[in-house]
């Protein structure tokens, strides 16, 4: 009889990432750069790092419970399209590229924006809302999707981010 | 992969300990898994492992993390209480599946 070693234990709780620690700043407010940071911090929550969102200027219209739902993509001035430009800025364009792209989000079984947003706050994510932002659109708490825990100045997010890796979308 | 000594039987796993043949594994087979990562497995433990060997059977991979919230019915938070810090990985060990490859 040969012998055979015993199974390799995967080590989960690496002391190299505990303590990781990652902040996103979701600056834009438009259905296809709304997905980029939830991906990430969805990601990262999954792997049991610390994660923060801090929304800012168009990236409002992620946590704002008048826009979370509505948010649209335009293949406006977007190359990456490979349709002809003249065409792109059609009555209606928008709207049929926001539905198109809805549905293949949809078709692979990831989340719209608020039940994402929900997912990563149960995941233990914090999602924090700009001063400067809020002040300018006249927003208050009330207005803002009810998991953002607070809204914060520029000085508070550099230090609640002390040692993340801070990624800007 | 490889054949190893997992509990006393030879199972085949790959580099990292995952098992790799999914008729291989026993829910015995199970709690010496969850012992190897410091989790005792409670009832909802195996609510958790039985749903995800019946998906990774009727669907060929591990389901995510969203996947059994949505379809498994466990919430999310729930998942994070029972697999601390890496749910994912923590219960796909476990129930003796690769990791999940999906995104979301």
């Amino acid at each position: 009889m040969t012998m055979t070693l015993q199974a390799p234990i995967p080590v989960f709780d690496d002391e190299e990432t505990s303590g990781r620690k990652l902040a996103i700043i979701c600056s834009k407010g438009s259905l296809d750069m709304a997905y980029p940071g939830l991906v990430l911090a969805n990601a990262a929550l999954g792997e049991g790092i610390e994660t923060h969102l801090f929304f800012t200027f168009w990236g409002f219209d992620m946590i704002n419970k008048e826009t979370m739902s509505h948010l649209q993509f335009t293949p406006l001035g977007n190359p990456a399209t490979h349709m002809p430009p003249m065409l792109m800025g059609l009555p209606g364009m928008t709207a049929f590229a926001t539905h198109m792209m809805k549905k293949q989000i949809e078709g692979i079984d990831v989340p719209g924006v608020p039940e994402f947003l929900e997912m990563i706050s149960d995941s233990g994510g914090h999602l924090w809302a700009c001063r400067m932002s809020a002040d300018m659109m006249h927003l208050s708490e009330d207005d803002l999707y009810e998991r953002v825990e607070g809204i914060i100045s520029a000085a508070d997010f550099i230090e609640l981010s002390e040692g993340a890796q801070t990624i800007f979308i | 992969m490889s054949l190893a000594t997992l509990a006393g039987r030879e199972v085949h796993v790959d580099g990292e300990g995952f098992m790799t043949e999914y008729d291989e594994w026993t829910e015995e087979l199970a709690s010496t898994l969850a012992a190897n990562i410091g989790i005792e497995l409670t009832d909802a433990h195996w609510d958790v492992i039985r749903f995800l060997r019946d998906d990774y059977r009727s669907q060929g991979e591990t389901p995510t993390l969203r996947r059994v919230t949505t379809v498994g019915g466990i919430p999310t938070k729930d998942l994070f209480g029972l697999f601390p810090k890496k749910p994912a990985k923590k219960m796909s060990y476990i129930a003796g599946l690769p990791k999940p490859a999906g995104c979301v």
